[in-house]
């Protein structure tokens, strides 16, 4: 029950810094990726932001002992490796992100926005990471 | 410094924060693709958080509206290109285990050689095709 509400919270914070940094519009991410155009820097301050508060925390309270505030073991990614799926993975996100100027996060956030658009950017996302986990396993 | 740039770093410490809280006390990543895959992958009681993230995530607008935020009026692109775009994303976040989120904030965070990585591979990938489909339009 304790695990839900935290994640209720830490759920609602993150879409709330999505709105707030205008990441959730397209537009916004875009101009972020368009170097040779009208070059917009706004999510440098956005990723700026999360890892000037993310970064100290992290090392100063969870780094050395790897458990959460309640001493149980954080969860976190064993593989260190440099390997294909990786590098593939980021490019065919990156062509999508390039695309459309829509990542997950915002994908999600701007649901409640009800265009038709996102919805379908949404269920093809889905479709997608259920065949990008498929191809990963083999 | 404009104000979007205030606008942005505040809404960027509250990303971090966020997904500090998710690692602090629960133990858990804050990859929003991973947390979505997951979620959809197997509904069980075990993964109940994963659907209180996105209930908060995705309900975040209906709080961020009374304050003065707004979500765009509307999403420009070609329904095509959104259905190819929706679908590299969730193929490439799935392979790559992470996408802007995960990698970008939470595994350069805790300078993940891995996540810094993917992050460079994500942007610059992602610079090129807006290069390319601009010059072509």
């Amino acid at each position: 029950m304790k695990n839900n509400i935290t994640a209720l919270f830490a759920g609602l914070l993150m879409g709330l810094g999505l709105t707030i940094s205008t990441m959730v519009d397209p537009q916004r991410v875009l101009g972020f990726l368009d170097l040779l155009g009208q070059w917009d820097p706004t999510l440098i301050f956005v990723m700026g932001g999360g890892l000037a508060v993310y970064m100290p925390l992290y090392f100063l309270l969870i780094h050395n002992k790897n458990t959460t505030a309640f001493g149980t073991p954080c969860d976190l990614p064993s593989s260190k490796q440099i390997d294909k799926p990786l590098v593939v993975g980021a490019i065919l996100f990156g062509v999508g992100w390039g695309l459309s100027g829509i990542c997950p996060g915002p994908a999600l956030v701007n649901i409640s926005g009800g265009a038709t658009e996102i919805l379908i950017f949404v269920v093809t996302m889905l479709i997608g990471m259920i065949v990008g986990a498929r191809i990963k396993m083999t | 410094m404009k104000d979007i740039y205030f606008q942005a770093l505040a809404g960027g410490a509250l990303l971090g924060i966020g997904a500090f809280l998710l690692l602090y006390l629960n133990g858990k990543i804050a990859g929003i693709s991973g947390i979505t895959y997951q979620a959809i992958a197997s509904i069980t009681s075990q993964n109940s958080w994963r659907w209180c993230f996105l209930i908060g995530l995705i309900g975040a607008p209906l709080i961020a509206t009374r304050l003065g935020f707004s979500l765009p009026d509307q999403i420009s692109a070609p329904i095509i290109t959104l259905a190819i775009a929706g679908l590299l994303v969730g193929i490439g976040t799935r392979m790559g285990s992470g996408c802007t989120s995960g990698h970008g904030i939470c595994g350069i965070g805790r300078l993940s050689k891995r996540s810094i990585v993917a992050t460079l591979i994500f942007m610059s990938t992602a610079v090129v095709t807006v290069a390319i489909s601009r010059q072509m339009l």
